[in-house]
């Protein structure tokens, strides 16, 4: 017997070394470590450039604590906490998106159509409404981020008590209810913004777009917070969560525990798209779109969880960074850019792939 | 018999729509409105619940009708008119109109809304067209998807760079009847027909294509065409419900829903069950609005969701709606 035995067939590499073993698939982990390598440049970017720039040098030796007290005031105090919640609320909402979609099994299941961002909405406008004004814009509202998530929560929950039926949920209901409840969420947080005053409105508007200003450590530790308790339960998922895409009978087939997979599956990704949206505002389309660029970059049939999450992270940080950058000194909601740069780019992937015959 | 019950639906809905409000009208002064005569009440009825009316009665159908194809088009239960990127286009293009050329009133916003929806519906279906089998559901709907956030984001540039335009955008955003001008139905009526008439015309070929691809091309139907047309309808309907109202949120998406647990999945009834449907959902939800906040008023698109959901989530719970498609 080898050590290691390796068998190639075309897009994937299984190997096995003595009891354990695997697939690779070169092309996926090439779309994960790149990902990862633009999400890593991005970061740096983050930290460095902006409207003083500080070569990186400096941005190190302020990270070590030798550096000038000037960048290190603004490495550690502004831009490093920025971008980490950037990097993990990104993550989050690429995981969740993932997760949806793959569930539900519909391309179009994302927390911003489905109820969970709504909810999020609606409870950090009613925050900011009640809450009244401060200073320094929507992200130093200390209520904003209680009331995001109290809001996620609470149509989270009435979305997978309403979803419950015989003892299980189908994505297929947990869907249309989550529409339900986002058409009433979305009202209810337009009705708020037409009664409110302009000043508080147009507060709100900003913190609505999905907005990284003024994020500290403490959001990003929320953020990673979650994404540490749930990414080992869905990785420990991983086949069931594989097998789900390919439908219910199959995996009931393939021996795959469905409901109770699916309900775990769902909850994850709710709690994702529930802190993320608390640290971030409901910073539209990363989810949706996240895993979709990601499939189609892998050129695999389902949706990928790993590079799904990476995409996201490098997908929101790219975008905030061209949010600071590109109008200096005006610095647009990190939201406004993420639809902006990631759609064209999702069409140009769509139209590709339609030339190519695989689409759809 | 369906048919006939939602008919006179509509008919209620529609005299509850011309009495109740900030002054209640009884029904003789609503009769001496129809003869013509113009004082006291009568006035009140005649040039603002009439026009009130007829424009909720126009929105509501056209809505109603949209949902349905835009279900039947992408084949996708989630799909609803402002999933084919035509509510988003109608609201890029009513900010620019406010933010960038200074208009203020609805009257002056309805082409634009009119204009970007159509250009936005037209711009999603060629994206979603290319490419070997042309357009096909999913190709469509991610399409539609990508042209909303793309055009979603200029929109918010548009609002949040100016208050001004800002104060006046949420309260075509939010979906309201209220203070729009007398004629606009009649300017909007001409493209509600024709869509209804597209509409109607492709149900048959519509009840084909539900079928699946290929199945509907070996019953000799046009596949692409079929599709395209109906787009077409979907995007002349919505165009005028979008101009006349705003965004109303939940009237395309969940009348269909409603409706086809009542007359199954045959397009030629459904189509006009949800047409109707969607009249006595929109009409009930602005007469509500007007007494729920009284005296202010709560907005139709608002009370449209209120009503609309626990329908749509009670209809799923009794497993009334089935994975009609994929």
């Amino acid at each position: 017997m080898t050590l290691l035995n390796v068998k190639r067939t075309p897009g994937r590499v299984g190997w096995q070394a003595g009891p354990v073993g695997g697939v690779l698939r070169p092309r996926l982990a090439m779309v994960v470590l790149g990902a990862l390598a633009l999400a890593a440049a991005a970061l740096a970017g983050s930290v460095s450039l902006g409207q003083f720039t500080i070569p990186f040098a400096d941005v190190l030796a302020a990270l070590t604590g030798t550096g000038s007290e000037d960048a290190a005031l603004i490495v550690l105090e502004l831009r490093l906490p920025r971008a980490l919640t950037g990097l993990l609320v990104g993550c989050a909402f690429g995981l969740a998106g993932a997760l949806f979609q793959a569930v539900t099994r519909n391309p179009l299941a994302s927390p911003d159509l489905i109820g969970v961002s709504a909810g999020a909405s609606a409870g950090g406008v009613a925050a900011i409404l009640i809450g009244g004004v401060t200073a320094a814009g929507a992200g130093s509202y200390e209520a904003v981020p209680i009331g995001a998530l109290a809001g996620a929560l609470a149509a989270s929950a009435v979305i997978y008590v309403m979803a419950w039926r015989g003892g299980t949920i189908t994505g297929y209901r947990f869907v249309l209810v989550g529409l339900g409840v986002h058409g009433v969420l979305g009202a209810l947080t337009s009705w708020l913004l037409a009664r409110a005053d302009i000043d508080q409105a147009s507060r709100a508007m900003v913190w609505l777009t999905g907005s990284l200003n003024g994020r500290g450590f403490e959001h990003s530790w929320w953020a990673g917070i979650a994404l540490a308790v749930v990414v080992p339960v869905v990785l420990a998922l991983s086949r069931p969560y594989q097998l789900l895409q390919y439908g219910e009978d199959t995996a009931l087939g393939l021996g795959v525990p469905v409901h109770r997979a699916r309900m775990i599956l769902l909850l994850a990704g709710v709690v994702l798209a529930a802190i993320a949206t608390a640290a971030a505002g409901p910073v539209s389309f990363v989810a949706l779109a996240a895993p979709q660029i990601a499939k189609r970059l892998a050129g695999t049939a389902s949706v990928p969880l790993l590079a799904s999450g990476c995409v996201g992270a490098a997908l929101l940080l790219g975008a905030d960074l061209a949010a600071r950058l590109v109008f200096e000194p005006i610095e647009l909601p990190v939201g406004v850019v993420t639809g902006a740069v990631g759609a064209p780019y999702l069409m140009w992937l769509l139209l590709r792939a339609n030339r190519l015959g695989t689409g759809g | 018999m369906l048919l006939a019950a939602l008919l006179a639906g509509v008919l209620l809905a529609c005299l509850a729509s011309v009495m109740i409000g900030a002054k209640a009208v009884a029904v003789p002064d609503v009769l001496r409105a129809l003869a013509g005569e113009r004082s006291g009440d009568a006035l009140v009825v005649s040039e603002l619940r009439f026009p009130r009316t007829l424009l909720g009665l126009l929105v509501g159908v056209c809505l109603g009708a949209a949902g349905t194809i835009a279900q039947a088009v992408t084949r996708n239960p989630l799909a609803d008119p402002g999933l084919l990127g035509v509510s988003a286009g109608a609201a890029v293009a009513v900010a620019a109109g406010i933010g960038v050329l200074g208009l203020t009133s609805p009257l002056q916003y309805v082409w634009f809304a009119f204009a970007g929806a159509a250009l936005a519906g037209a711009l999603v279906y060629l994206i979603g067209g290319t490419g070997r089998g042309g357009a096909s559901p999913v190709k469509l709907a991610l399409a539609g998807a990508a042209i909303t956030a793309l055009l979603g984001s200029v929109t918010y540039a548009l609002v949040l760079l100016d208050v001004r335009t800002l104060d006046q955008y949420r309260f075509w955003a939010v979906g309201s009847l209220a203070g729009r001008d007398g004629e606009l139905a009649a300017k909007l009526a001409p493209f509600a027909i024709a869509g209804l008439v597209l509409a109607l015309a492709l149900t048959p070929k519509l009840n084909a294509l539900e079928l699946g691809d290929e199945l509907a091309s070996s019953l000799g139907v046009k596949v692409g065409a079929t599709r395209l047309l109906g787009a077409l309808a979907v995007v002349t309907l919505t165009g005028a419900a979008v101009a006349a109202a705003g965004p109303v949120t939940f009237v395309g998406l969940v009348v269909p829903h409603v409706m086809r647990a009542f007359t199954g999945p045959d397009l030629r009834w459904l189509l006009p069950a949800s047409a109707l449907g969607g009249a006595v959902l929109l009409l009930g939800a602005d007469t509500l609005g007007r007494v729920l906040d009284h005296p202010a008023e709560v907005q139709a698109g608002v009370v449209t969701a209120f009503a609309g959901a626990p329908f749509l989530i009670a209809l799923v719970r009794r497993g009334k709606l089935r994975e009609h498609t994929r």
